[in-house]
C-alpha cells in the first residue's frame, strides 16, 4: 500500500528516494510564501480598517478582517494535500438561504470561522517563519555544503572558499570532505523536513479541518443500515408467516379433518370420547396458531393495504371503534406495517387501560405524508415511556423518519398521532 | 396439497363426487369451464403468488356465472374478503368459512350443501366481528333480533335457529319478520330476503 501521509512514508525504507521529501519541501516552501502573504494582508486590513473605523467606512473592512481566516484556511486545506492524502473536509455549513446576508450571518456564527481566524494569526505570526527556518537549516545549509568543491572551483578560483560564510576552506580534500558531510546532512535534513511538514500538517488539520466530517458520514451509514435492518426484519416476518401458513397450519387442518372423519366411524364409548378430546385440542391449537400468524404479519395488510387492515383491527377491538381513513392506494410496505402495528397497539391500550367507551381512528395520506390519529374518550393519563409497547413502536416509526406523539392529560381524552413522510406506490385500489 | 387430498377423501366419504381437483387459480377457472360443477370449493391463497388468487378466481367465476355456488376457505376470516365475495353476483350461493371448519365434518358438509342450494353461509368468526360493530341500520334491531340475524348469516335454517335459541319456530319467524321490516326489505321471495338481510348485516 502506498503511504497516505508523510509520517507513514518516513516509517518505510526508501523514503529518501521517494517523492515525499520533495512533497515536504513543497509544503514548507509554499507555507512560508503563503504565510508572508497572509501577514501582509492581515496587517494591511487591520491598519486600513482601524484607521478608517473613525469614519465608519472602516467597519466593513474590520468584518472582512474577521473573515480573513476563510480564504487562508481554504488555501491551507488544499496545501495539506501535499503531505497528507486523506481529505480535509470543509467545516463550514452551507447557508440555508441565498444571498450575501445569509452567508455572512451563518459564517459569523460558526465556531469554525473564528478558529480559522486564530489559525491565520498564528500562521502569519509564527508558523511561516518556522517553515522558512526549517527549509534554511535542513535544506539550504546542506545543499550549500555539498556545493563547496564547486564553489571553490568557480568563485574561489581553486584556492579557497567559505563554508556557510563562516569557515574558510583552502584545500581540495577538506572541500570534498565538507561536501560528503553536506550529503549526509542532506539525508538527515530530509527526515527533519518530513517531521516538520508532518507536524505542521497535523496542527493545520487539527485547527481548520472538519473533525466531525467522518462522524457525519458514519451517522448516515448507521441510519441506512438501520433502515436495511428494519426491511430485513419485515421480510423475515413475512417469510415466517408464510412458512407457518403453508406448513404447520395445513398439517393441523388435515389433522382435524382426519380426526373429524374418524369420529364419524367410532361408536360411542371411551374411544369416541378420547377422539373428541383430541379433535377439540387440535382445533384449539389451530385457533391459537391462527392468532399467532395474524400477529406476525396480517395477510389483509399485504393483500388490501392499510385501510382494510385497520378496519379489520377495529372489527376485532373490544371497544367499538369508528374508522375514518382515506388512503387512496398503497404505501411502502415498511410504512404500512409500522402504521398498522402502531394503530393495533394503540387500540389494545385503549381496551386495556383507558376505560373508554368509544375510540376513533382517523387520518389519511395527503401531501406526501401519512397522518393517523387514534383518539378515545377514556380517563387519560397514559404514559408512552412507562414500558408500553409504544416505546418499541416509536423506534420503528423513527427509523422511517416518522413521528409519534401522545397526548393524554389525566381525565382524558387520549390522542395518539403518528406521521410518516411517504409516497403512494400504487395510485388506485387494486381490482381483481 | 395436504388439504386438497383430505377434502377429496372427506367429500367422497359423504357421498359427493369430486369432478376436478386443481392446484392453482388458472386451472380452477379452466376446470369450471370444462365440467360445470354444482359447487366450487377454493382456498383464498393459491399458487403461484400465494396472495389472494383463489378469492379473485372465485369472484371472476361469479362474474361470468352468477349462479355458480362458491365456497371459499380461508386461513383467517376478514370482513374485507367476505364483502368482496358477497358483492359478487347477488349474494346467493356463496360461502366464506374459516379453514378450520373442515374439521367439523358434519357441519362443514351441511354448509357445503346449503351453499350448493343457493344459500349464504358466513363463518361465525366474521359474524362475531360484525356484531361488535353495532352500527346503523343494525342499531334498530333488538339484541334478540341481532342474534337471530347472526345465525341466519351462518347459514342456519329457522328450525336450527329455534333449537339453538331454545324458542319455538314461530318465535323465530316473528323475529325474522321484525328484522326484515327494520332493514327495509320489501316482501318478496323468502330465501332472497334472508340473503339480503345477511348482506345488509355484513355491509353495516
Amino acid at each position: 500500500m502506498h503511504p497516505r501521509n508523510v509520517w507513514q512514508a518516513m516509517s518505510r525504507p526508501g523514503f529518501l528516494l521517494s517523492v515525499w521529501p520533495w512533497r515536504s519541501v513543497g509544503y514548507l516552501v509554499t507555507g512560508a510564501v503563503a504565510g508572508v502573504l497572509a501577514l501582509v494582508g492581515l496587517v494591511t486590513l487591520a491598519a486600513v480598517g482601524g484607521a478608517l473605523a473613525i469614519v465608519l467606512v472602516g467597519l466593513p473592512l474590520l468584518v472582512v478582517l474577521a473573515l480573513a481566516g476563510l480564504p487562508v484556511a481554504w488555501v491551507e486545506r488544499r496545501r495539506l494535500g501535499l503531505v497528507d492524502l486523506d481529505p480535509a473536509p470543509d467545516p463550514h455549513q452551507a447557508p440555508a438561504a441565498e444571498g450575501l446576508w445569509a452567508w455572512l450571518t451563518i459564517r459569523l456564527k460558526e465556531q469554525a470561522t473564528w478558529r480559522e481566524l486564530a489559525y491565520t494569526v498564528l500562521f502569519a505570526g509564527l508558523l511561516w517563519p518556522l517553515d522558512a527556518l526549517v527549509i534554511t537549516v535542513a535544506l539550504l545549509f546542506p545543499v550549500s555544503m555539498t556545493a563547496t568543491p564547486l564553489l571553490m572551483a568557480t568563485i574561489g578560483q581553486g584556492r579557497e572558499t567559505k563554508v556557510l560564510k563562516q569557515w574558510t576552506v583552502t584545500t581540495w580534500p577538506t572541500a570534498f570532505g565538507v561536501a560528503v558531510l553536506g550529503l549526509l546532512l542532506l539525508a538527515l535534513g530530509a527526515y527533519a523536513l518530513g517531521v516538520a511538514a508532518g507536524a505542521r500538517a497535523e496542527l493545520t488539520r487539527l485547527l481548520i479541518a472538519d473533525r466531525d466530517g467522518d462522524l457525519g458520514a458514519r451517522v448516515v451509514e448507521l441510519s441506512r443500515s438501520r433502515v436495511r435492518l428494519v426491511d430485513a426484519f419485515e421480510a423475515e416476518r413475512r417469510r415466517i408467516e408464510r412458512d407457518l401458513h403453508d406448513g404447520a397450519q395445513q398439517r393441523l387442518v388435515a389433522l382435524t379433518m382426519t380426526l373429524g372423519l374418524a369420529r364419524l366411524d367410532v361408536p360411542p364409548g371411551p374411544l369416541a370420547d378420547q377422539l373428541a378430546k383430541a379433535h377439540d385440542e387440535a382445533g384449539k391449537a389451530l385457533a391459537e396458531l391462527r392468532e399467532l400468524i395474524h400477529g406476525i404479519h396480517p395477510k389483509v395488510l399485504a393483500d388490501y393495504g392499510l385501510t382494510a387492515a385497520i378496519a379489520d383491527a377495529a372489527d376485532r377491538s373490544v371497544v367499538p371503534v369508528d374508522v375514518d381513513l382515506s388512503v387512496p392506494g398503497r404505501l411502502e410496505q415498511a410504512v404500512e406495517a409500522a402504521a398498522y402495528f402502531v394503530v393495533c397497539e394503540a387500540l389494545a391500550n385503549v381496551a386495556k387501560h383507558s376505560g373508554a367507551g368509544r375510540a376513533e381512528v382517523r387520518g389519511g395520506h395527503s401531501g406526501r405524508r401519512l397522518l393517523l390519529e387514534v383518539r378515545d374518550d377514556g380517563r387519560g393519563g397514559a404514559d408512552a415511556s412507562a414500558g408500553s409497547g409504544l416505546t418499541g413502536l416509536a423506534d420503528r416509526v423513527s427509523v422511517l423518519d416518522g413521528k409519534l406523539s401522545l397526548s393524554s392529560p389525566p381525565g382524558g381524552p387520549t390522542l395518539l398521532r403518528v406521521e410518516f413522510p411517504c409516497e403512494l406506490t400504487e395510485a388506485a385500489d387494486r381490482s381483481a | 396439497m395436504l388439504l386438497r387430498e383430505g377434502l377429496i377423501g372427506l367429500l367422497g366419504r359423504c357421498g359427493h363426487e369430486v369432478v376436478a381437483a386443481v392446484g392453482d387459480a388458472e386451472a380452477l377457472v379452466a376446470a369450471v369451464e370444462e365440467d360445470t360443477p354444482d359447487i366450487v370449493v377454493t382456498d383464498v391463497r393459491m399458487p403461484p403468488g400465494f396472495q389472494d388468487e383463489g378469492l379473485h378466481a372465485a369472484v371472476r367465476l361469479r362474474e361470468t356465472r352468477p349462479a355458480l355456488p362458491v365456497l371459499v376457505l380461508s386461513q383467517y376470516v376478514q370482513r374485507t374478503y367476505a364483502s368482496e365475495l358477497l358483492d359478487s353476483g347477488d349474494g346467493t350461493g356463496v360461502g366464506y368459512l374459516l379453514k378450520d371448519r373442515v374439521g367439523q365434518v358434519e357441519e362443514f358438509v351441511d354448509a357445503l350443501c346449503e351453499v350448493a342450494d343457493g344459500g349464504t353461509v358466513v363463518d361465525p368468526e366474521v359474524v362475531r366481528q360484525l356484531l361488535r360493530r353495532r352500527r346503523d341500520p343494525l342499531e334498530r334491531l333488538t339484541p334478540r333480533e341481532r342474534e337471530v340475524l347472526a345465525l341466519i348469516a351462518e347459514g342456519k335454517s329457522n328450525g336450527a335457529i329455534a333449537r339453538e335459541l331454545v324458542v319455538s319456530e314461530a318465535a323465530v319467524g316473528k323475529h325474522i319478520g321484525g328484522i326484515l321490516t327494520k332493514l327495509d326489505l320489501p316482501p318478496a321471495d323468502e330465501t332472497h330476503r334472508r340473503v339480503l338481510a345477511v348482506l345488509a348485516f355484513l355491509r353495516a
